[in-house]
């Protein structure tokens, strides 16, 4: 485990919590894909340098660090809304709570059972506060687009967690993750754009014509 | 024989690509006809082929794949026959997107059934999933597109939390100091040395995420609006085929927990979830006023069934393949019969869609007969598996797990015949005009052949099924 690593790991965890308490949803963006180049460049420290190990970086730059950041923008442009976020329990109650998951993280990893190599690893309890941020954000977030940064908030979290597996995983499975990926979020963006046109909004918490009559 | 499993998924590919190459509206839905008629008899001499010995490790028909294969293409053949008709009548719409997403899911469906490596299954789930959102919007309305939102994001944090799930998995043979690997014989073969506490976390989040795909309560919520929302012939395949996708997922780790020292909790845990979720879908059942959310929430209730039989064990492993074809051809059928009642009536509430029997006997009397097949009623093989059900929850659960699942069923067969039976037998509605929708051959027949089916096999299962069945029900069953 190089100190670069690790560096790069504590620059997840505070993106985590600038995604959580930022005011702009474009600004939101802007760090999810700072998140994702962050992401793309784990695989290559700390490792012995392997073709399968530069694929996947490339993979990850070009998926999670520019293509779909442009996609969410792209969504953005069309539809012509608000760019506060606007969250549940506000901007501090969301700093808070990812404060607060990041420390239960940290002491829940200290407890699991890992592998001989991997004690010391930051790697677990970051990417459990990635995916309890991710968690968060879904939870409180009421416009459809804030959510799909939640949602990759979440990827996010389980892909850094893979990293510990990164050398026994088939390439294909993680490129098929990562194509999984960019296509759900191809979809998210057309549906975004579809809510906007039938609701003149993107708050899902508007929409409400779905339920059990009585 | 490799080359069987991958033409049965290259094919529907192939489809996908004609479909998208069609430029006419009319003859688009043919291509899904064509790759049916190729796709069921492939499947028919994959399922049957005496000699599949030597078939390679990443994809390979084990007797449990081959049940759901065959379910999953008779389903969607007679799918692609209904959609010639159906389509018809919605020519002022571009069915390009239906076709192909109707021909990927396919592939991904097949995918699903033959993968013997966790990571291309859980690909192919995904995959599914991403498909068919386009196709629950094909209604373009408000309505449909918030039924599309509720199945993409459920269905997407489902499909994360089992990748996590699918990671943890992988971790735990590093843990154990293994080689890492993926592959399904050699998980079940080191089971035991697997550490529990990673093995039991991986087990719960996979739960929670293929659960998430069947539609098992809590995680159901996005179910009756993308069933309700979405047209007949997309609500049947995503009854009878991606929810039963969903369980393959399920019985694959099962089978890897079944050697352990977990698998007694393991079971507890699923028929724990399966009755809460028979319990919650039986409650909605009651009182539902929507056949298209009725049926739907019958779906959770048999989700939930699977769940239970296959924590209970014993003989209700054998009914449960019997099950994945009498449930899934059953709901299939249902699901087109009420999008046929639904047009005729231009509504899915009982209030306005009565007297379907006199509008349109031939789809009334189909629905009626379906709503018998959904239930467990004598003659179809439904019947059959709710019995195994039965005897193995009284022989493994005891008698108060036996009386509460009767209680429950019974209310549920009670509380959908509140619905059905005033759609079938009551009198149209005067003030509303007809439509011009008017039963034809080519929508009436589908439904029907899925039907006879299902009734057949109740009444006399060929032998080929029947040891079939046999073989994939003992690959569940615990060994000590």
């Amino acid at each position: 485990m190089s100190s670069a690593t690790e560096q790069l790991l504590a620059v997840v965890l505070l993106i985590n919590i600038l995604i959580l308490g930022i005011r702009r949803t474009d600004m939101a963006i802007r760090a999810i894909s700072l998140q994702g180049v962050i992401l793309g460049l784990l695989p290559l420290l700390g490792h012995n340098f392997q073709m399968h190990m530069l694929m996947i970086t490339v993979l990850v730059l070009l998926a999670k660090g520019i293509f779909i950041p442009w996609l969410l923008l792209g969504a953005m442009k069309k539809v012509d809304f608000g760019e506060e976020v606007d969250p549940l329990f506000g901007y501090n109650g969301n700093i808070i709570l990812g404060a607060l998951a990041t420390i239960f993280s940290f002491a829940i990893a200290k407890r699991l059972p890992m592998a001989p190599s991997h004690q010391e690893l930051l790697i677990v309890p970051v990417a459990l506060a990635t995916m309890l941020a991710g968690a968060i954000a879904l939870a409180t977030r009421r416009k459809a687009i804030n959510q799909v940064i939640g949602y990759l908030l979440l990827e996010n979290g389980i892909f850094i967690f893979g990293l510990l597996l990164s050398e026994s995983m088939p390439l294909m499975v993680e490129a098929g993750a990562l194509l999984d990926l960019i296509a759900g979020i191809f979809v998210m963006g057309i549906i975004i754009n579809h809510i906007s046109r039938e609701f003149s909004s993107i708050d899902t918490s508007r929409m409400t014509s779905l339920k059990e009559v009585e | 024989m490799m080359w069987l499993p991958c033409l049965l998924i290259a094919l529907p590919l192939t489809g996908a690509l004609c479909a998208w190459l069609v430029r006419s509206n009319n003859a688009r839905p043919q291509v899904l006809v064509a790759a049916g008629c190729l796709h069921l008899p492939l499947s028919l001499a994959a399922v049957f082929w005496p000699r599949h010995d030597t078939w390679g490790a990443w994809l390979y028909l084990d007797a449990i794949g081959k049940v759901f294969l065959l379910e999953i293409s008779l389903l969607y053949t007679a799918c692609a026959c209904y959609a010639v008709g159906y389509l018809r009548s919605r020519s002022e719409r571009d069915n390009r997107v239906l076709c192909m997403g109707m021909l990927v899911c396919l592939a991904a469906m097949t995918l699903t059934a033959a993968s013997r490596h966790l990571g291309l299954l859980w690909l192919a789930i995904a995959a599914s999933t991403l498909t068919m959102a386009p196709l629950v919007y094909f209604n373009r309305n408000a309505r449909s597109i918030e039924a599309t939102w509720k199945f993409m994001m459920i269905g997407s944090v489902g499909i994360a939390l089992a990748l996590l799930g699918v990671f943890f998995l992988a971790y735990s043979t590093m843990v154990a100091g293994l080689e890492p690997t993926l592959q399904l014989e050699q998980l079940i073969q080191q089971a035991h040395l697997l550490p529990t506490s990673w093995l039991k976390a991986a087990y719960v989040l996979l739960l929670v995420g293929f659960g998430t795909k069947m539609g098992l309560v809590p995680m159901h919520t996005w179910k009756p609006d993308a069933y309700g929302e979405a047209p007949g012939l997309v609500g049947a395949m995503l009854a009878g085929g991606l929810a039963n996708c969903g369980f393959i997922g399920l019985i694959r780790i099962h089978q890897i927990t079944a050697a352990t020292t977990l698998a007694s909790s393991c079971s507890n845990m699923l028929i724990g979830i399966g009755l809460f979720s028979i319990a919650v879908a039986t409650i909605f059942l009651v009182r539902q006023t929507d056949f298209k959310r009725m049926l739907a929430y019958s779906s959770v209730e048999h989700m939930g069934l699977f769940a239970l039989a296959l924590g209970l064990g014993g003989k209700a492993l054998y009914g449960i393949m019997l099950h994945v074809i009498g449930n899934g051809l059953g709901k299939g059928m249902m699901f087109m019969v009420a999008g046929n009642i639904n047009r005729a009536f231009g509504s899915k509430s009982r209030e306005v869609a009565r007297g379907a029997l006199v509008r349109m006997p031939w789809s009334g009397a189909l629905f009626l007969a379906g709503f018998f097949a959904v239930t467990g009623s004598p003659p179809f093989v439904t019947f059959a598996s709710e019995f195994s059900f039965f005897s193995a929850s009284f022989s493994r659960g005891g008698l108060v797990l036996t009386l509460l699942l009767g209680l429950l069923m019974s209310i549920a067969f009670l509380g959908m015949a509140q619905t059905v039976l005033p759609v079938v037998f009551g009198n149209p509605p005067a003030t509303r005009e007809r439509t011009k929708y008017r039963d034809s051959a080519i929508l009436i027949v589908p439904p029907l052949a899925l039907l006879l089916i299902g009734a057949l096999a109740g009444l006399w299962l060929p032998e080929p099924l029947h040891s079939l069945f046999i073989a994939a029900a003992a690959l569940l069953e615990v060994k000590p």
